[in-house]
């Protein structure tokens, strides 16, 4: 009888915390002043407010049978929400959602730029993919890391992050 | 319990709900409304859900991947063609 | 027409489709998985897809580090998303930061890329492949020390995600790494 008391309340607490991320996700859309924001809050708790959910559904069935397949509907839904988030984080970046007030660092400005500018030059190349990658990449040589002094071809084992 | 568990959650998705029809009545892009709709549709999962939950039962799970998967293809598909335009 | 895969290379494909078989239908009883295989390998055979270039090693005490290391990071980062829209709502500023990563096999860039897109805070717009570049569009990044502190997180995934299941090569970048600019990286926190 207790247990069912505890394992009442833990499903409480997941259903109320998973409705809380789907309102956190609302107040967000609502709030933030550009697209991009509000992607953040749109696309992410809803991760954690399906897994609380599902926890709460696994818990109040108390099948182990069951738990694959909660398992496997949540990693479809991590597999799927990145990619629609950067569909359209990608797109909303290069039309008229970036705003660049609200923007303190831009270190992709310069590459969509010349990637722009390139392929209005070359637009019906065939190889146009690869290219644009080169040029991408041509120009972030110059602007990658401005606040390292060294090549950026050594500048990405300069951190001192992966000592620990 | 498990009642005012109910009633508590069912407020805070219709709250949640209300901001993003709000959001895609208002959104000033075809981007804002798509990602507002993907939103809706996930408080929609998380009710049926919720229903799973309180009433032990199973028959909404299918009903839940099929929803995730319809906004996961319709966000991808409108990006798509909002192509790019600088 | 294009080469086919080798039935070696599919095989965690195959494995992964059963599994999932068999959670479909709640039952992983012998004949049902058995079905659930032949329906994979007929799966793989008609449709199938570029292969994807693993490691070839799986490291499971890394993996359940970096699979806790995520939860928590998913459950921070919700709780901060969620704090900023209800404190910091429309006077919010954000940040478009590159990370170079230092492997570039496809699979540990997509998978930190996966990984860094699921915390909130953080979105990968674009992916340059040929230098291995994320770009990330960073929720709440106003200084360069904000942005260092995001680069270093981003490298500390991918590192994560080597020790995982990166190939030999990759993971020989990631030990010979601290050693290569011993006095350097002392300048770099100073500067």
């Amino acid at each position: 009888m207790n247990l069912q008391l505890v394992l009442d309340s833990i499903v409480a607490v997941c259903l109320i915390c998973g409705a809380l991320m789907s309102l956190a996700a609302a107040v967000g859309l609502l709030r933030f002043p550009d697209l991009m924001s509000r992607m953040h809050s749109a696309t992410k708790p809803q991760v954690l407010g399906l897994l609380l959910m599902l926890t709460a559904i696994a818990i109040q069935l108390r099948s182990w049978s069951l738990v694959p397949l909660l398992v496997i509907a949540w990693i479809f839904q991590l597999l799927t929400s990145p990619v629609s988030a950067h569909m359209v984080g990608r797109s909303g970046y290069r039309t008229k959602h970036r705003h660049e007030e609200l923007l303190k660092i831009d270190d992709l400005d310069q590459v969509v730029e010349a990637a722009a500018q390139y392929r209005a030059g070359e637009y019906r190349r065939a190889a146009e993919a690869g290219e644009k990658a080169e040029e991408a990449a041509a120009e972030q040589q110059d602007i990658a890391l401005p606040d390292r002094d060294g090549p950026p071809e050594n500048a990405r084992f300069d951190d001192d992050e992966s000592r620990h | 319990m498990m009642q005012i568990v109910l009633v508590v959650v069912s407020v805070i998705l219709s709250l949640a709900a209300a901001g993003a029809i709000y959001r895609m009545a208002r959104g000033p892009s075809l981007l804002d409304r798509v990602l507002a709709a993907d939103v809706l549709l996930a408080i929609i999962a998380a009710g049926l859900a919720t229903d799973m939950a309180i009433n032990r039962h199973l028959e909404n799970l299918m009903l839940m991947v099929a929803l995730s998967v319809i906004g996961f293809i319709g966000s991808v598909t409108v990006a798509r063609f909002v192509s790019d335009k600088r | 027409m294009r080469k086919r895969n080798s039935l070696r290379q599919e095989l965690p494909l195959i494995i992964w489709l059963v599994i999932v078989w068999g959670a479909l239908w709640s039952d992983f009883s012998v004949g049902n998985l058995l079905f659930g295989a032949l329906i994979a390998v007929g799966i793989t055979q008609l449709l199938y897809l570029p292969p994807v270039e693993l490691g070839g090693r799986f490291n499971v005490l890394h993996g359940a580090g970096l699979t806790l290391n995520f939860l928590y990071q998913v459950v921070a980062g919700s709780i901060e998303v969620a704090y900023l829209a209800l404190a910091k709502g429309p006077r919010l500023q954000n940040s478009v930061v590159a990370v170079r990563l230092r492997s570039s096999s496809d699979l540990v860039v997509t998978a930190t890329g996966h990984i860094i897109s699921l915390i909130p805070g953080s979105l990968v717009v674009e992916v340059d492949r040929s230098t291995s570049t994320l770009y990330l569009h960073c929720i709440n990044v106003v200084s360069e020390d904000g942005a260092d502190a995001m680069r270093a997180t981003v490298r500390r995934i991918e590192s994560r995600l080597i020790k995982t299941m990166g190939s030999k090569q990759e993971l020989e970048l990631i030990r010979n790494e601290p050693d290569q600019h011993p006095a350097r990286s002392g300048e770099e926190g100073a500067s």
